[in-house]
């Protein structure tokens, strides 16, 4: 693992997105590939297993450096960061496990310490700890625990996949999306050319995001040449029938097989393999319109539906893409064409399966008056995507934007939060959200409200659980919940580091849904400032 | 005989009532006993001070060269009335001094900033028998406990040669004197390349060459031709030097910090440089505690820090142990 401690320094050690991109490349050259797959894993978000509690560390530290309990939990309280105070404060291992590869903890060591009895459990920790250096001993006390962040994006990492193996990144990006296993073959096979045949068997596409439109529509030219839909507010997700097997990937990556058993029907049911682009509702089939998002959560939240829930909340794929169709990769087509044979796919398609309509206007102003409709449609918006424009990869912007209604929102990330007042003292009801600038979050919003009392609670476990710094009152979680924020505008701000204040922020939702990747960026706020 | 006629806490600062005068005072005082040459110790306006005779060069560059100093040497007896005093090293920069007071057999030292790591520009820390201990703690936690300078070097090279790879200076900033010093010494062992100074080091580093200090050659930074490149330099800098204009003429750099501070992974994300390299002058929580074994003081008094921690812990290890107390504001120059 020292090599892989190396990198993790390296990359926590700098700002500069190069020099990061530059490591990780540089470390990727070096390491084993059972170790580099490991490391892609890692780098890349990847899920890690809780294998010990806060409390065992606790123990295991209290005991290894025969301090007394509250001067562990002073230090602990200094540093903020548990399995940093563990490295910190035991003398540094005597070496005797630095040339333990990464893979060899991954595979091995970390399973078999989960299935130990706590005390035995507490003992092995104790072990490693005395036989590696500080910066080890943390971050195998991330590993253990879950929480290890990198400060890297999915982005950069992809990037830098890309340097090492001399594959095109959205290429990478598409063999990296979806459950990725660590392992030196599906390593090699990141790297290796691209096939002509390439299904990637399950995987979805890269997904393409629209940008928030800040500017008058007209200023997009003709408007014919743009196709606009509603913004549907549901979770975005691709649609996968190959061989006729069918798959459900949300746009966060997570499989949603099993939980819409009425898609996957929908989809068995077509007349021939095909990947839509589209997004879940739970629909509304009296007055024929979605339902509010909170029942959609009822939906997601279930991983095998009973047939009351099936009945009572019936979700519905509404689908404006057609990515791929009998095996054929269709993103090079334009628009129109990909449309066009969309919407002969689903003519004679099941129910659930539903075609997102092209609305009917004929020019910018008519647009902007049914956009007034929007939440009468129970929608966000608009869609505006540009009829000759291939099917892009990641937030390029140009070709498809979200012309949303007011107020604006934004999905942001939590990264502080303080015990409130009054009704609400003693739980955590402030919190500090923050957007992407490069791969940084940035705070640029504060909000109180908006949470009901269970999901007040709910969050305050959650922080309590996720502390990684505190100062004084104020709490830094890790930056792992996405909310979704309204607000009125955004201004020009000379307090906030990020350059601007979104002017009354209020919390819509909590996005469990989302990652924290998923969240919006800084650029697109400041242009609103500005716009 | 008690100690409170030897020591105590006065507005000015540490007070010897039964030799009537001051150490480290904050405001001038009649007579002062001085342990180093750092701004929150060494201030200038009282009538006399005692130095020791390694710091006298610093000493006037600080006090100013009309002060009426005495310069003694380290462990050189000399009387404060009834009083007598004597210097001992404390390692924690050139002429860096612990003073012992001793009155009827009673002893006291204080100690003065310290450190026990290695330090090629100051004599080492001497450990002095007696009966109270005053100790600073400006890093009076467990988590403190400093890495070997040599793998800090190791580190501080590897990311000069990456800067100079990356064609981008590399600023570091550290306290103008003691740490800036020791890093020219400890780099002088390793390498013979030139590194370029701010200006508020100039004087301070000829006094440490003066001193007989073997440091790595420097040049001024003021001293080079308007827009040259310093790609690949290494620039060493006072922390208050970071986001001002003069940092403009090294366009896009790489900057790093030098302190104990850096120890803590969120205190170097939160400062915004891009590396952070734990090299402090003062003792790390081994050190607090080896160096309060070694006085096999009964009365130790804790102070210039957060001193909760280290107190109880040392009461709890059976030591007359408790915070003095003392009216001394912070200044950056030694705080890390
Ligand atoms: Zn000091
Ligand atoms: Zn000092």
């Amino acid at each position: 693992m020292q090599r892989f401690a190396g990198l993790y320094a390296a990359l926590d050690g700098t700002t500069s997105t190069l020099a990061k991109r530059e490591a990780i490349a540089g470390y990727l050259r070096d390491a084993p590939a059972a170790d580099a797959a490991w490391a892609v894993h890692v780098l890349a978000g990847g899920k890690l297993r809780r294998l010990a509690t806060a409390t065992e560390l606790r123990r295991a530290l209290a005991e290894a450096s025969s301090l007394p309990d509250w001067l562990v939990e002073t230090s602990h309280q200094q540093v903020g960061d548990l399995a940093e105070t563990i490295a910190l404060v035991l003398p540094p291992g005597d070496g005797s496990l630095d040339d333990r590869p990464l893979h060899a903890w991954m595979e091995h060591d970390l399973p078999a310490l989960a299935k130990l009895d706590p005390e035995r459990r507490v003992a092995t920790l104790q072990a490693w700890w005395s036989a590696l250096p500080p910066g080890q001993v943390f971050l195998l006390n991330k590993l253990i625990t879950g929480a290890l962040r990198v400060g890297v994006s999915q982005r950069l990492v992809v990037q830098a996949l890309s340097a090492w193996c001399g594959q095109p990144t959205d290429l990478i990006a598409h063999r990296l999306s979806g459950e990725w296993r660590p392992t030196p073959a599906a390593l090699a096979a990141l790297a290796a050319p691209a096939q002509t045949d390439e299904h990637l068997a399950d995987r979805p596409y890269p997904f393409f995001l629209a940008s928030p439109l800040e500017a008058d529509p007209a200023s997009l030219g003709d408007r014919h040449d743009w196709l606009a839909e509603w913004k549907w507010d549901g979770i975005r997700a691709q649609l996968i029938r190959r061989d006729g097997r069918c798959r459900l990937w949300s746009r966060g990556e997570e499989r949603l097989d099993g939980r819409f058993p009425e898609i996957e029907q929908a989809a068995a049911a077509l007349g021939g393999d095909a990947v839509l682009d589209g997004e879940l509702l739970a629909w509304d089939a009296d007055v024929d319109r979605p339902q509010p998002f909170l029942a959609l959560q009822k939906r997601i939240g279930k991983r095998l539906p009973g047939p009351k829930l099936l009945a009572n909340t019936p979700v519905r794929f509404m689908a404006y893409d057609l990515l791929e169709h009998a095996g054929a990769d269709l993103r090079g087509q334009p628009l129109d064409a990909r449309r066009a044979r969309l919407a002969a796919l689903l003519a004679g398609a099941d129910a659930p399966l539903m075609l997102s309509p092209a609305l009917d206007a004929p020019d910018w102003p008519a647009l902007a008056a049914l956009r007034q409709h929007s939440r009468e449609a129970r929608t966000e918006g608009l869609m505006l995507k540009r009829r000759a424009a291939p099917y892009r990869v990641g937030r390029k912007r140009g070709d498809w934007w979200k012309w949303k209604i007011d107020p604006h929102t934004l999905d942001a990330v939590l990264l502080y939060a303080q015990p409130g007042h009054g009704r609400r003292a003693g739980l955590f009801t402030d919190y500090s959200f923050g957007v992407w600038d490069g791969d940084e979050l940035v705070t640029v919003a504060k909000a109180y409200s908006g949470l009901d009392d269970a999901e007040i609670a709910r969050l305050d476990r959650w922080i309590r659980a996720h502390t990684t710094e505190r100062f004084g009152p104020v709490r830094a979680v890790e930056p792992l919940q996405v909310f979704e924020l309204a607000f009125e505008a955004v201004q020009p701000s000379g307090r906030h580091k990020s350059g601007v204040a979104v002017r009354f922020p209020r919390i819509v939702r909590w996005r469990t849904d989302k990652k924290p990747t998923d969240a919006d960026r800084l650029d697109d706020l400041r242009r609103l400032a500005t716009g | 005989m008690r100690s409170e006629e030897l020591i105590q806490p006065r507005p000015e600062g540490p007070y010897c009532p039964a030799g009537d005068f001051y150490i480290d005072p904050l405001r001038p005082v009649a007579r002062a006993v001085v342990t180093h040459a750092h701004a929150d110790h060494a201030r200038s306006g009282s009538g006399h001070y005692d130095v020791a005779a390694a710091g006298l060069g610093l000493m006037r560059e600080r006090l100013g060269q009309d002060a009426a100093i005495t310069a003694r040497g380290y462990g050189e007896a000399f009387r404060m009335g009834p009083v007598t005093v004597s210097l001992h090293p404390a390692g924690h920069v050139l002429g860096s001094a612990q003073v012992r007071m001793e009155l009827d057999g009673r002893v006291v030292v204080v100690s003065g900033d310290y450190k026990r790591d290695p330090d090629p520009t100051c004599a080492p820390f001497e450990p002095v028998p007696c009966d109270l201990f005053v100790t600073e703690c400006t890093f009076g936690l467990p988590v403190y406990r400093w890495p070997p300078m040599e793998r800090v070097i190791d580190d501080l090279l590897a990311w000069w040669d990456d800067c100079a790879r990356r064609g981008m200076p590399a600023v570091l900033f550290c306290y103008a004197l003691g740490k800036a010093q020791r890093i020219l010494a400890e780099l002088a062992a390793r390498t013979g390349r030139t590194v370029h100074l701010h200006g508020a080091m100039l004087r301070l580093v000829e006094q440490y060459r003066q001193a007989g200090v073997t440091m790595v050659p420097t040049v001024p930074v003021s001293e080079s031709a308007r827009g040259r490149d310093f790609a690949g330099e290494l620039v060493l800098a006072p922390p208050s030097a970071a986001g001002s204009t003069w940092m403009k003429r090294f366009g896009k750099a790489s900057t790093g910090f030098a302190s104990g501070w850096m120890q803590i992974r969120g205190n170097r994300h939160r400062r915004g440089y891009d590396r952070g390299f734990v090299v402090s002058d003062h003792a790390d929580w081994p050190g607090l505690l080896a160096s309060v074994a070694q006085s096999g003081a009964r009365q130790v008094r804790v102070t210039h820090g957060d001193s909760d921690a280290l107190v109880r812990y040392l009461r709890e290890q059976g030591v007359d142990a408790a915070p003095l107390h003392l009216p001394r504001e912070r200044d950056a120059e030694s705080g890390g």
